[in-house]
């Protein structure tokens, strides 16, 4: 251990592979708010890039950029806590790693080919190999079988790993919510002409990956990092990993009915949908009561301060951003007017943010504490921790702006498009020029910098913080002792 | 540890397992009962030959919502199609759609991007003026969009190099989606003018 120092002798070999992941997810991380930026822009300056990178291709590498990301942060936090959860090496880490790079190889590809070659004609040729047309799941259909197949491996390292060593509650919740992850992408990998068929099945992969599947992978993250930065009783934090698990697909799995309101679905799915939607965030409220009650009952003494910090922004992300934000407009009575506006704009941001990326960044400051020997990062940093401390802020201050900015455009969106104008594509302009829409978007920009500016030190503070450090990390609760 | 039932590990392990089991059921007896009814050739989503005849979007006193109305024939740039040519030109429109990546700019169905109008009922948009000059309307703009349809905001759709064919099949994709029952989505629309 050679502390202070970023050196990989101080990783295992899960957590070698792990950082190479978590090095990409930075770094497309970056590319979500820099296009992010851009696609902002396009919205007060239409004629932004207009003809050259125009708002379809912005917005398709903000969103992708963003799921990929996430999906890399995901995997680097599983390998990082692989051996430590199994307690034996890696099985098949040869292949993890080949995976890895022709995972970044491909994502490579697909985004350069995003950007400059962007469309093509209505043939096979062009879902095969340019862009597949479809929101968020756009990656032509070569990348997808060749992101299957990666995850494939990435999946047998962890359930090989697994069985060869011991399981756990989390392990085992882990493996099963992996099998469904992998295979609900499959529901996306096909082509029909029937828009309903398509849209039904699309959601599928979206909802059930994002309202259910990825709610679980990070509670498990979740359970994970607070035995390791509080030391909580395994015993407690796997109960409540069940709990989550139980009213998280008891309601998220036909939740997916709120998808189902306007897209030719029968009209009993506006009951379902409305019904189980609105449940969906009972688990998010559980997880702050978890989180907040064991960071007191440990008083704060965490063995990971920014970690840690992260974590409670996540469960109140999540909460505020998929479950507030998402019952506000999960209704089909108030849905029928939001459907397609901002309000989903403005829900996606804090959910995506507020859910995943707080908790992904959480792993990150975990990484790096035992990338630099398993420095010192509770109190008493250098500086007072105020790189963090700002990142934290700036990032969660930008997101909220940007996502009251959004909602505010949203709600005009719906009165004067929805309400009164009719849905029309002149209600829409209308709507669009509106002052209250308009100034949504400027607040909306605003805010945008001020999430660059915390990404700008979160990425400075990742490359620096615990450098030089000579304390060993805090000793917390029952990981006294035991190997981190 | 408490062996109260409520904070007990096992039975909440196994209350884990037997919700999720109980829910995916459900989903996919729900779905098993839904594919059938958006079908193409089904009530709610029509086949692709009603691209032949002409569609409303009427409000429903039982429904309480504006539901699509099939009328009487009203072929797309006055030929009629069968149904396997009709399923050919509609194919086309929306891989099209698909390959000039509309939905990271437009929304259809309501699902995409906010950037741009929402697709569902574009063909029965006013904007096109009434529906003897809407076919013609519709493919001027398709194919050079920037230098036919203006709006306040300053936001123009990019020319996306599509020839009269392909407009053509794009257009016959839109008759065809805004056929499709979606319980009264859009809300208060209000379509173009048909009788003239």
């Amino acid at each position: 251990m050679s502390l202070g120092i970023m050196d990989s002798n101080n990783l295992n070999g899960g957590q070698k592979l792990a950082v190479k992941y978590f090095s990409v997810a930075v770094i497309l991380f970056v590319a979500q708010i820099l296009f992010g930026l851009i696609a902002g822009l396009q919205f007060i300056m239409p004629e932004l890039f207009f003809n050259v990178l125009d708002f379809n291709v912005t917005r398709m590498v903000h969103i992708n950029a963003m799921v990929v990301w996430l999906l890399m942060g995901f995997i680097g936090s599983v390998y990082w806590l692989l051996e430590d959860e199994a307690g034996v090496e890696t099985v098949g880490l040869k292949l993890g790693n080949i995976a890895f790079w022709v995972l970044t190889a491909a994502v490579t590809v697909v985004v350069l080919v995003y950007l400059f070659i962007q469309v093509g004609p209505g043939d096979d040729f062009t879902r095969w190999f340019i862009n597949e047309g479809r929101e968020y799941i756009e990656a032509p259909r070569w990348a997808d079988i060749g992101i299957v197949v990666c995850v494939l491996i990435f999946f047998y390292n962890a359930a090989a790993t697994f069985m060869k060593g011991r399981w756990s509650g989390i392990s085992g919740v882990l493996i099963l919510d992996l099998v469904a992850l992998a295979g609900i992408y499959l529901a996306g990998m096909f082509y029909t002409t029937n828009i309903s068929v398509d849209q039904f099945w699309w959601w599928w992969v979206i909802h059930l990956w994002v309202e259910a599947t990825w709610e679980v992978l990070v509670g498990c993250i979740m359970a994970w990092g607070l035995i390791k930065l509080l030391g909580v009783r395994r015993k407690i934090v796997t109960t409540w990993l069940y709990i989550e698990v139980a009213l998280m697909f008891g309601s998220g799995i036909l939740g997916l009915g709120h998808h189902y309101f306007w897209i030719g679905t029968p009209e009993y799915w506006l009951s379902i949908g409305g019904l189980f939607s609105a449940l969906e965030p009972i688990p998010l409220v559980a997880m702050v009561v978890h989180s907040i009650y064991d960071s007191g009952v440990h008083k704060f003494k965490s063995a990971n301060h920014p970690a840690m910090a992260w974590l409670i922004a996540h469960t109140f992300g999540n909460f505020f951003g998929a479950g507030v934000w998402g019952f506000m407009h999960t209704l089909p009575q108030i849905n029928l007017y939001t459907h397609g506006t901002q309000w989903s704009a403005s829900h996606g941001h804090l959910a995506f943010f507020g859910a995943y990326a707080t908790i992904v960044i959480a792993v990150f400051y975990i990484a790096v504490q035992q990338w630099r020997g398993g420095v010192w990062m509770s109190g008493n940093l250098p500086g007072n921790g105020w790189k963090w401390k700002w990142a934290l802020g700036l990032l969660n201050f930008g997101v909220v702006g940007m996502t009251v900015a959004l909602l505010i455009s949203g709600y005009e969106q719906s009165f004067i498009e929805r309400a009164i104008e009719g849905s029309t594509w002149s209600g829409y302009f209308a709507a669009q020029i509106h002052p209250w829409f308009v100034q949504g978007m400027q607040w909306r920009m605003v805010f945008g910098l001020v999430t660059t500016a915390g990404i700008v030190l979160l990425v400075w503070d990742l490359l620096t913080i615990g450098k030089g450090e000579s304390r060993p990390r805090q000793k917390v609760g029952e990981a006294i002792g035991q190997q981190a | 540890m408490t062996s109260k039932w409520w904070a007990n590990e096992e039975s909440w392990r196994k209350a884990a397992i037997w919700v999720t089991a109980f829910m995916l059921v459900v989903l996919i007896v729900l779905t098993f009962d839904t594919i059938p009814k958006i079908s193409v050739g089904s009530e709610r989503v029509p086949a692709y030959s009603v691209i032949n005849q002409r569609i409303d979007y009427v409000f429903n006193e039982q429904r309480n919502f504006q539901v699509p109305v099939i009328g009487t024939e009203q072929p797309l740039f006055g030929t009629i199609l069968n149904e396997d040519e009709a399923e050919a030109l509609v194919t086309w429109g929306k891989k099209i759609t698909q390959g000039r990546n509309c939905m990271n700019c437009h929304t259809l169905l309501g699902n995409g991007a906010y950037y741009a109008p929402d697709l569902t009922k574009s063909w029965l948009d006013p904007n096109w003026g009434d529906s003897s000059m809407r076919e013609a309307m519709m493919i001027r703009f398709l194919m050079d969009p920037p230098n036919n349809y203006m709006n306040d905001s300053g936001r123009k759709m990019p020319n996306m190099h599509i020839s009269e064919d392909e407009a053509k099949a794009v257009i016959a994709f839109l008759k065809w989606m805004s056929s499709i029952d979606t319980n009264g989505f859009p809300y208060n629309f209000k379509p173009i003018d048909q009788e003239g």
